[in-house]
C-alpha cells in the first residue's frame, strides 16, 4: 500500500519517512542510515497486518517492501521457491502452481506477502499437514539492525549446519532484523480436495467429533471448527489421490454423520472469524488461542459468546469480540487465559482498537522472556528495530 | 584450589556418589562420541538423576567459569559430545523416564536420556509413534536427537526432530531452569525453542522434551526396485517427486553399499544391480494402494530391472535390513570408513554422482553410496585402511572434496550428523563471515562466557562483549520507564 494516507502512520503512531528500497543492498543501505541517526525502524510488506500487537513507540522510517516483489528462483525439481520479502503470498502460489506445486500456508487476509506472514507467523488449516511458516522456511537473507546483510540456512530441505536463526525470526514481528528475502519447501498439489463439513451441538460434541477424526485413518489436511452464532461446524479436508480420497471420504462419513462434501474450497476457509479490512476503532478484538488437543471443549465453551474459527485439529483457534467498550474486553482475555494457559497454551491479542491495547496485556503471560531480551539486545543493541511492538515491550 | 578442584567438591556435596566420576580409567570410557578418531578425556563425569541436580552441576559450572559438555549415548557422529580435557561430562543416562504418553494430546513427555525408540515403544499401545527414526534409535538419545536436529529415513514425509518437539525444559548456562514451548504451538515470543533444537549443547542442556506423537499409519507399502546405474534409479526418484507423490521414504544405495550389505547381511537385493531404490508408501490404505501403482510405473518406465513389494512387517524388514546395517556393513569389505554427510539439491544428483565416482577413480579410493535420495541427502562412505601409509590422508581428502562438491551445489555441509567439533572449519566455506557472525548472535545471548559445548559448530568464538550475567533488577527499558505496563 503506497497510499500515502496510509503510511503516514503505524497504528496510531507517525512515520517520519517512507522508505522504498527494492533490493537487499538498498535495505542495508537504507539500515545503515537509520542506524547512523539512531532512528527507530518500522518494516511493512502489504501492509495486512501492520496493526497488528502493540504499536511500535516510535516510527521514525517505515521500510515498505512492497518493491520487492520478486519470486527470486523456483527450483520446481527441488521443490523449493525463494522469493523476495515484498511478495504477495499469492503471487508466490501462481508462480509455482505452474508445476502442480504449492507453498503450504494460507493467505489468511488477502494482500499478505512473503515477508508479513513470516514476520507474524500467521497461518491457516493448512498447519495440519505442513505446520507454520516456521516449517516451511528453510532459507533466509536478512539486514541486521546494523545494515549488516546475513543469510542463515540455504537453499535444501535438509541442513543442520549452524543454528537454525530463521526459526527466530518467524514470528518476530520485525523487532530482530528485516527478512529480504526467504526460501521455502514446496508441496505438490494434490489431485483431489475434498471438504466435508458438520454442524454440531454442543461443545463436548465438537471435541468428541474432532478426537474421533483425529484417532481415525482418514489422515485430515485440515481440521477446523466454526462458531458463529448459532452456525456451528466442523469441517475436515482431505486432500489426495482420487481414490485415496474416495476411501477416506466413506471413513469419515461414519465418524461425522450427515456431513455435507463438496471439492468447492468453501466460504471464508482459512479466514479469520474478523474483517481484516476494518481499520482505527472499527477494529475487533482479534484474538488467538492455543491450547492442547484435549481441551477443545473447554475452549469453546469459554469462548461462547465470541466468533471462533481454526484449526481444532492443531490447538490453535482464533476468536473475535467487538471493541466497541474496551473496559468488556479484560475479563473476557482474562477468562480465556486461564483456560488456555490451565490447558497449556496461551491467548494473545493480535488486533483490538487503540483503548483496547491500552487497557490489556496485549502478549500475556511469556515464559523466558529474559533470555528474549538477551536475543533482542544481541541482535538489536539500541532498540531501533519496531521498538515496543513484542513481548515484553521488546 | 583450581576451579575445577572446587567445583568437583561442590558436585560431590550435591550429587550422590556414584553419580560423579572421578576415575581415570572410568573417564576414559567418555573420551569420545560415535566418530571415534576425536577423543579427549573429561576431568570429570556427572550423572545426574533429575533437572536439580543438573542445574546444579551447570550452575557450579557457570559460577566457577568451567566448561561442560552435555552427552546423550555418545552415538553423535561429528564429534559433539567430545568431552572437555578441563571441564565436566554432563552425562543424561540416568535420566530416562517417559513422563506422560497422551494420545488424546498427540504428545508425549521425556526425560533427555530416552532412548528414540523407547517413546515409539510407550506410544505404540494407543496407535501412535514418534516419526523421527534415526538408523540410530535403538540407541540414541532424545536429547541427542534435539541436539542435532536428527533425522531418519522418513523424513522426506514428516519432517526432523523440529517438527516433532513442541517444547523443552532446558538448564540455560547461567544454571537457571528455563521452559520453552509446551503443549500447544505458537508460544508466544521469538521462537527460541526452534533456535535451540539443532543448537548442538551450545546454548545449554535440555532436560525435558514434549513431543508431538503420529498416528501409526493403517497401511504400509514397501517397494525394492533394482536398477542398472545410479542415473536410472535417480531418474525415477524424479518421476517420482515429479508426480505429486511423497513417500515416506527414498533411499538409494549403489553396487558397492550393495556389495557390503549382502556380505553382512545376505539381503539378497537383485543380482547385479548398479543401484536399487527402497520406496516406502504409507498412509490410509485407499490412499497407499493408489499411490503404489504409480510408483511401480515410474519405476517401470525408469528401466527397474527387477521389482519386490513387501506388505507385511517382516517382509518390509527384510527390504530394509539391508540398508539399515548399511553403514556397519561397509566393515566387511574395508577395515576402515568415513562415514560423511553432505546435502545437494536433489536435481544435482546425477552430476554429483559422476563427480564423486570421477574423484574415486583419481585418487583410487572407494566410495560407497548410500543416502536419502529424496532429499537429497548423501552418505558417502569413503573407504581405506588404515595400516596403509597414507590411506587416511587420502580418504580424508576425498572426503572433503565430496562436501566441496555439495557447497558447489548450493547445498549443505550436513543434513542431520551436526558440525560439532569435525566441520567447525568447513562452516566458513558455507557461510559468510556475517552469516556465522549472526548466528552467534544466539550464542551470546545464551552462553556469553562460552561455557556450553565451546569449541564446536564455529570455527572461531565470537567476543560477546559485555557479558550481561542474569538479570537481577529490573529491565534498564521497565526504569526508563518505556517498556512493561505489565
Ligand atoms: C550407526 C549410526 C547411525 C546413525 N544414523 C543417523 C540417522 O539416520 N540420522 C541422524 O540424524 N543421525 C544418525 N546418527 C547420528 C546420531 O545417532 C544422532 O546424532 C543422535 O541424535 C545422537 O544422539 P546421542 O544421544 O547419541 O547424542 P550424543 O552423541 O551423546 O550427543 C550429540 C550432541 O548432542 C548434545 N547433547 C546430548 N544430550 C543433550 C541434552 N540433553 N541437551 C543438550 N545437548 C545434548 C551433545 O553435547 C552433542 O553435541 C547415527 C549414528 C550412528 C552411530
Amino acid at each position: 500500500m503506497g497510499d500515502a494516507a496510509l503510511t503516514a502512520e503505524v497504528d496510531g503512531v507517525a512515520v517520519g519517512e517512507v522508505a522504498t528500497p527494492c533490493s537487499t543492498d538498498e535495505v542495508a543501505a537504507t539500515l545503515r542510515g537509520a542506524a547512523g541517526g539512531g532512528r527507530s525502524v518500522v518494516v511493512q510488506g502489504g501492509g495486512t497486518k501492520r496493526t497488528w500487537a502493540m504499536p511500535p513507540r516510535s516510527a521514525d522510517l517505515l521500510l515498505d517492501l512492497s518493491g520487492m516483489d520478486r519470486v527470486v528462483e523456483h527450483a520446481a525439481g527441488d521443490l523449493i521457491v525463494t522469493a523476495q520479502a515484498g511478495t504477495p503470498l499469492a503471487a508466490v502460489q501462481e508462480h509455482v502452481a505452474a508445476a502442480g506445486q504449492r507453498l503450504l500456508v494460507d493467505e489468511t487476509i488477502p494482500g499478505s506477502t512473503v515477508g508479513g506472514v513470516l514476520a507474524t507467523n500467521a497461518s491457516g488449516p493448512a498447519r495440519l499437514l505442513a505446520g507454520t511458516m516456521r516449517d516451511l522456511l528453510i532459507g533466509v537473507t536478512m539486514v541486521r539492525a546494523d545494515g549488516v546483510v546475513a543469510r542463515a540456512g540455504g537453499k535444501v530441505v535438509k541442513n543442520v549446519a549452524g543454528y537454525d536463526v530463521g526459526k527466530l525470526l518467524v514470528g518476530s514481528y520485525g523487532t530482530l532484523a528485516v527478512v529480504t528475502e526467504a526460501t521455502f519447501r514446496l508441496h505438490p498439489v494434490p489431485p483431489v480436495r475434498r471438504w466435508l463439513t458438520v454442524p454440531f451441538g454442543s461443545a463436548t460434541e465438537a471435541q468428541r467429533l474432532v478426537q474421533d477424526v483425529l484417532a481415525a485413518q482418514v489422515v485430515p489436511a485440515a481440521l477446523e471448527v466454526a462458531v458463529d452464532g448459532d452456525a456451528r461446524s466442523v469441517t475436515l479436508l482431505l486432500e489426495g489421490r482420487g481414490a485415496g480420497v474416495d476411501g477416506r471420504a466413506q471413513a469419515a462419513a461414519g465418524l461425522l454423520p450427515g456431513a455435507t462434501s463438496t471439492e468447492e474450497r468453501p466460504d471464508g476457509w482459512g479466514r479469520y472469524p474478523w474483517d481484516p479490512s476494518a481499520t482505527g476503532d472499527d477494529r475487533a478484538v482479534a484474538l488467538k488461542l492455543t491450547f492442547r488437543l484435549s481441551a477443545l471443549a473447554d475452549v469453546l465453551e469459554a469462548a461462547a459468546d465470541l466468533a471462533v474459527r481454526g484449526s481444532a485439529g492443531a490447538g490453535v483457534l482464533y476468536a473475535s469480540m467487538s471493541g466497541d467498550e474496551p473496559a468488556a474486553v479484560a475479563p473476557v482475555l482474562t477468562r480465556l487465559r486461564e483456560v488456555c494457559g490451565r490447558h497449556g497454551g496461551a491467548v494473545v491479542v493480535l488486533d483490538a482498537p487503540a483503548a483496547v491495547k491500552r487497557t490489556v496485556d496485549v502478549w500475556g503471560p511469556v515464559p523466558a522472556l529474559d533470555l528474549m531480551r538477551r536475543v533482542k539486545d544481541e541482535f538489536d543493541p539500541d532498540r531501533r528495530l519496531a521498538p515496543g511492538r513484542f513481548v515484553g515491550g521488546i | 584450589m583450581s576451579p575445577l578442584e572446587r567445583l568437583t567438591d561442590r558436585v560431590r556435596a550435591q550429587l550422590p556418589g556414584a553419580a560423579v566420576i572421578t576415575d581415570p580409567s572410568r573417564l576414559r570410557t567418555y573420551e569420545c562420541d560415535g566418530l571415534s578418531h576425536y577423543r579427549a578425556t573429561p576431568a570429570l563425569v556427572v550423572l545426574p538423576e533429575d533437572v536439580d541436580q543438573l542445574a546444579a552441576v551447570v550452575g557450579a559450572c557457570a559460577e566457577l567459569g568451567v566448561p561442560y559438555v552435555a552427552r546423550g549415548s555418545g552415538t553423535g557422529l561429528s564429534g559433539g559430545a567430545l568431552p572437555h580435557t578441563e571441564g565436566v561430562l554432563v552425562v543424561t543416562s540416568r535420566m530416562r523416564s517417559v513422563r506422560e504418553v497422551r494420545p488424546e494430546d498427540q504428545r508425549a513427555v521425556v526425560e533427555p536420556g530416552v532412548i528414540n525408540l523407547d517413546v515409539t515403544r510407550a506410544a505404540t499401545p494407543h496407535g501412535y509413534y514418534y516419526a523421527p527414526d534415526p538408523s540410530s534409535q535403538q540407541v540414541c538419545s532424545i536429547g541427542g536427537n534435539v541436539a542435532e536436529n536428527s533425522g531418519g529415513a522418513h523424513c522426506l514425509k514428516y519432517g526432523f526432530t523440529t517438527n516433532h518437539v513442541t517444547g523443552v525444559e532446558m538448564v540455560s548456562p547461567d544454571g537457571e531452569v528455563v521452559r520453552l514451548g509446551g503443549d500447544a504451538p505458537d508460544a508466544p515470543g521469538y521462537d527460541l525453542l526452534g533456535a535451540v533444537v539443532g543448537s548442538e549443547g551450545t546454548l545449554g542442556v535440555v532436560t525435558e522434551v514434549t513431543v508431538r506423537l503420529t498416528r501409526l499409519p493403517e497401511h504400509v507399502v514397501t517397494v525394492l526396485a533394482g536398477f542398472d546405474s545410479t542415473d536410472r534409479a535417480g531418474a525415477a526418484v524424479s518421476a517420482i517427486i515429479g508426480a505429486g507423490i511423497v513417500p515416506a521414504a527414498i533411499e538409494m544405495m549403489d553396487a558397492l553399499a550393495i556389495e557390503a550389505a549382502e556380505a553382512a547381511v545376505h539381503c539378497e537385493y537383485p543380482e547385479g544391480a548398479g543401484a536399487v531404490l527402497v520406496i516406502e508408501l504409507d498412509g490410509s490404505q485407499a490412499e497407499v494402494e493408489a499411490e503404489y501403482d504409480d510408483v511401480v510405473q515410474l519405476c517401470e518406465k525408469s528401466a527397474a530391472f527387477e521389482i519386490r513389494t513387501a506388505v507385511d512387517p517382516t517382509e518390509r524388514a527384510l527390504i530394509w535390513k539391508g540398508r539399515k546395517s548399511a553403514f556397519a556393513a561397509v566393515g566387511r569389505i574395508s577395515p576402515d570408513y568415513i562415514v560423511q554427510d553432505g546435502v545437494i539439491p536433489r536435481t544435482a544428483l546425477p552430476e554429483v554422482l559422476g563427480r564423486i565416482a570421477a574423484l574415486s577413480e583419481e585418487s583410487g579410493v572407494r566410495v560407497a553410496n548410500v543416502f536419502h535420495a529424496g532429499d537429497g541427502n548423501l552418505h558417502p562412505l569413503v573407504l581405506f585402511d588404515d595400516a596403509v601409509e597414507g590411506a587416511g590422508d587420502a580418504a580424508e581428502e576425498v572426503s572433503r572434496a565430496i562436501l566441496d562438491l555439495c557447497i558447489e551445489h548450493g547445498g549443505s555441509i550436513t543434513g542431520e550428523h551436526g558440525v560439532g567439533a569435525d566441520k567447525a572449519a568447513h562452516m566458513p566455506k558455507m557461510f559468510a563471515a556475517d552469516d556465522l557472525d549472526t548466528m552467534q548472535l544466539v550464542r551470546c545471548a545464551f552462553d556469553p562466557a562460552h561455557v556450553s559445548n565451546p569449541g564446536k559448530v564455529f570455527p572461531t568464538p565470537r567476543l560477546c562483549g559485555e557479558v550481561p550475567g542474569r538479570r537481577k533488577g529490573a529491565h534498564p527499558l521497565q526504569e526508563a520507564g518505556l517498556a512493561e505496563v505489565f
